[in-house]
């Protein structure tokens, strides 16, 4: 077994990984190495072959891959150690990392830092538990997308889309496009899952219908797909007796959510958001272990990739400044969610410096007010959960705290009277 | 296949058959085995819960009694011998109450009675002890070490595999559409044309009254009754070291805690009698039904942890018991029929009687060179770190990593074609890649590459499990017109 000394290993070389391993070594480590499974960087972007990538980062549209390309260029100008094809099997918590390829062989990575960026994988139809029967032509809307951009298939002819996530929403279009016809999308809550421009630029504009409070009760078919059964839910989500229908389709594409995938970082002793189904970490993105940072859609599941770049660099250079002192920036106060919030990251922050708090509301409402801890308001006028909010909060802001802990909380616009 | 003769065909590739046909293939008989579906174990088998039964829950002098505890008694050395994975966890059937408490004892009379070793009672206190996760209601225990777990389909899969390295032979996609016999041999008429045979083992699982009615023997019928099953995330694998029965209420053995021998936690089955021998859907009462019930038995059971629920349906007969026995109507044809729980566990012991009961009608010579061993499988992600370098040293397919749920390598995946993996279920089922918690969902597009250039066969003809169950219609573009194509 080979054993290799590195400053920063990253597992997975997508946005996330891309980005923390540059920052890393702007930062000043010498030595980092990615980690990636697949055989090219760029994770998940590699298959979004559709534009909208890179709006605020870069004010430009481009498609997965130009912005993957963008951060790969990058990479490959320096000097980080890249490691394509290779497996992460395991990661202790004195960060040493067994990975895997055919190549090298087992290796035994002693990691000074190690940032996670694995990513999230899709949530299945087992774990909704859709009863029916078990055709084929029910598969993950990302596994959809795969076949189509990047392996040259077409899954189906005629389509029905469970959950309006956005690979949901970019598959209706992609399958309408590919000459597939998409019968519905059907979506459990009384809005959608994904961002508006995709509600607008994949479904509307191709008359594509969002059936929204409704779920799929039934999947019929011994072989193939013949159709489901969809019904209306009631406030607890229930089916409502009478409102059965049946909707032929040969495929069923499911976009119900995406679930970090935090198998390594739990062997590694990280403990868990159970909200956000990542790491808790704080202002660095440093997890509860020490040395062990995450970013990108491992830590929470994103809406907008140039904000896990972003994110990243904060793990990256956190890391590598880590390295270097180990006593730097330790958090000072909690952050908390409070009503009408579903989570803020991070969950701790060092009140000396500045810091940036990444959150995302429960519902959607229009003509609120974030409050941050007391220390001020911001107005928003429409909130909604798909979309994820970014507060800044300055040196001078901070300052003024006279609590270890600040709550974010969503609240009803008070017109000042008079 | 047309007008090949066979001294014994049997009839379904389930557990039953498969442990026949392998039993067979000691002796120097043309045997070969007809399955309607794509690969074996794919019927019953296939959704069955994987417990191997100490033999504590079957009334002495039935069948199911006289097969059980000898069955589990060869599962051991035959899962040693198969290279299959095995684990003796035990069993426990708790009492949550005092009612349930005094009816431990009349199971542990009749385990005793039917030779079921080690059985004894706990009280509540030490049953928790070894169980910490067991609810507070429990009462006490039955205790019964000899239970076990297997995965059902890796079991038909490899004794069919031994069976066929040992001469049988293996029709599958074959659907046997009508049987004539005349006086010495049947014909026996397939979807793919007809071959004849000596004698007939009827292992059809679900349709053995059908086959049986082929011969015009009507003497029990097949009374399906569908189970549906839960099969959790391996986070959930160790809330439990034995299997948590409770005491039975009705006619079936209850909704039971299942550690499965892959190291997932099960829950189920439901007992429902049904029409269609094809209804395999799993419902939202099912499931309902089965967290209420397990929720009294054992504390932390996540439903949100459900990666995979699964139905199958019992062939159980009307007769209520196994049906061992030559046909009344046709004695070249035996009956290995009727099977439900524990059909698994006896399936071993019942394939030594029928092989006897063939003994009756003719003679039979044991091969010289019988082979009992299946050519060792590599499992991986059970190795050492040296274990897996030195592997990879070996052989650059095992430093591929096909799923990374289950740490299944490209190898493995080679190597399951090689043993007859040809649909995407049977690479599952063979090897876990698309087992775990992700469900193929990063893993299914490799393993259909793999199957694809293996079998030398284009992507669109690579199927879940055989038939219609194709997962790609065409080619991107397909559906396209020329002028759409362009634009």
């Amino acid at each position: 077994m080979k054993t290799i000394k590195t400053d920063i290993a990253v597992i997975g070389g997508g946005p996330a990984g891309l980005a923390a391993a540059l920052a890393a070594k702007e930062q000043g480590a010498a030595l980092v190495t990615i980690l990636e499974r697949n055989e090219e960087l760029g994770g998940i972007l590699q298959q979004c072959i559709h534009h909208g990538f890179g709006l605020h980062r870069y004010s430009q549209e481009l498609t997965g891959p130009e912005y993957a390309q963008r951060f790969i260029d990058e990479v490959e100008t320096s000097d980080i150690d890249v490691h394509l094809e290779t497996m992460v099997l395991e990661i202790t918590q004195d960060r040493v990392v067994y990975a895997m390829n055919a190549k090298d062989g087992m290796m035994r990575i002693e990691a000074g830092a190690v940032v996670l960026g694995m990513g999230c994988r899709e949530r299945t139809r087992g774990a909704l538990r859709i009863p029916g029967h078990r055709p084929a032509g029910v598969l993950t809307a990302g596994a959809a997308q795969r076949f189509v951009n990047i392996d040259g298939y077409i899954p189906g002819k005629e389509a029905v889309i469970l959950g309006s996530g956005d690979i949901g929403l970019i598959m209706a279009r992609r399958f309408t496009l590919e000459g597939a016809q998409v019968n519905a999308v059907v979506e459990i809550m009384p809005y959608a899952a994904g961002l508006t421009r995709n509600v607008v630029q994949c479904l509307d504009d191709f008359g594509i219908p969002l059936k929204l409070r409704s779920t799929v009760v039934h999947i019929h078919g011994q072989e193939r797909l013949e159709g489901v059964t969809i019904a209306e839910v009631d406030d607890s989500w229930n089916p409502v007796a009478g409102t059965e229908q049946y909707v032929p389709c040969d495929t069923l594409l499911l976009s119900v959510g995406l679930i970090p995938e935090n198998e390594l970082s739990l062997q590694a002793g990280v403990e868990m958001d159970a909200v956000t189904g990542g790491p808790l970490v704080d202002h660095r993105m440093m997890t509860t272990v020490a040395g062990v940072f995450a970013c990108g859609n491992v830590l929470h599941v994103h809406d907008v990739v140039d904000y896990v770049s972003e994110e990243a660099e904060v793990a990256g250079s956190a890391a590598s400044a880590w390295l270097q002192s180990e006593k730097t920036q330790v958090p000072d106060v909690t952050v908390k969610a409070g009503e009408g919030v579903r989570y803020v990251l991070p969950q701790s922050i060092d009140s000396r410096g500045e810091a940036k708090l990444f959150l995302r509301v429960t519902q959607p409402q229009e003509n609120v007010v974030l409050d941050i801890g007391g220390l001020f308001q911001l107005k928003q006028r429409v909130v909604r959960p798909s979309e994820m909010i970014q507060v800044k909060l300055s040196r001078k802001i901070l300052e003024k705290l006279d609590s270890n802990a600040i709550t974010i909380s969503v609240a009803q616009e008070v017109k000042a009277v008079g | 296949m047309q007008n090949r003769h066979f001294d014994v065909a049997v009839i379904g590739g389930g557990i039953v058959g498969t442990a026949v046909v392998r039993e067979l293939s000691r002796y120097t008989l043309r045997s070969v085995l007809i399955e309607k579906e794509a690969e074996v174990g794919w019927g019953t088998t296939k959704a069955n819960s994987g417990i191997v039964h100490a033999g504590f829950h079957d009334k002495p002098g039935t069948n199911k009694a006289k097969y059980c505890v000898p069955g589990n008694a060869l599962y051991p050395a035959l899962c040693q011998e198969l290279d299959v994975n095995f684990r003796q966890n035990g069993i426990f059937m708790v009492a949550r109450t005092d009612e349930e408490a005094e009816l431990l004892h009349t199971y542990l009379e009749q385990g005793r009675e039917n030779g079921v070793p080690g059985i004894r009672l706990v009280n509540a206190e030490e049953a928790v002890a070894l169980e910490p996760n067991l609810t507070k209601d429990t009462k006490a225990a039955l205790d019964a070490p000899s239970g076990g777990v297997v995965a059902p389909f890796e079991l038909a899969t490899a004794l069919m595999e031994n069976a066929e390295d040992n001469g049988a032979e293996l029709l599958t996609e074959t659907r046997v559409e009508d049987i004539a016999w005349d006086g010495t041999s049947f014909t026996i008429q397939t979807n793919r044309g007809s071959v004849t045979a000596s004698h007939i083992i009827n292992a059809a699982g679900l349709f053995a009254d059908r086959i049986a009615a082929m011969v015009d023997d009507t003497s029990f019928s097949i009374v399906p009754r569908k189970g549906e099953e839960y099969l959790m995330d391996k986070a959930m694998g160790d809330i439990v070291e034995r299997t948590i029965f409770p005491v039975p209420t009705g006619w079936t053995k209850g909704v039971l805690v299942i550690p499965t021998v892959d190291g997932n936690l099960m829950i189920g089955p439901t007992g429902e009698t049904i029409e269609r021998r094809d209804d395999m859907a799993t419902t939202a009462e099912g499931f309902a039904q089965v967290y209420q019930n397990v929720k009294t038995l054992v504390e932390g059971i996540d439903p949100s942890k459900v990666i995979a629920p699964f139905a199958g349906i019992r062939a159980a007969s009307d007769r209520g018991d196994f049906v061992i026995e030559p046909s009344s109507v046709c004695p070249a044809m035996i009956h290995a029929a009727g099977m439900e729980s524990p059909g698994l566990t006896a399936a071993p012991a019942i394939a030594l009687d029928v092989v006897r009961m063939l003994q009756d009608q003719v003679a039979l010579t044991k091969k010289p060179d019988f082979r009992p061993r299946r050519r060792p499988v590599v499992r991986f992600h059970q190795l050492s770190r040296e274990e897996q370098a030195g592997l990879i040293e070996q052989d650059a397919r095992y430093g591929r990593i096909v799923c990374r749920c289950e740490t299944v390598t490209e190898a493995e995946v080679i190597d399951a074609v090689k043993r007859g993996g040809r649909t995407i279920d049977g690479i599952k089922f063979r090897v876990r890649a698309g087992a775990g918690r992700c469900q193929g969902g990063f893993c299914m597009p490799l393993v259909m590459k793999i199957l694809s250039r293996e079998l030398g066969i284009p992507m669109q003809e690579v199927s879940k499990r055989g038939g219609e169950t194709y997962q790609l219609k065409a080619a991107a573009k397909q559906f396209l017109t020329v002028e759409e194509a362009v634009q």
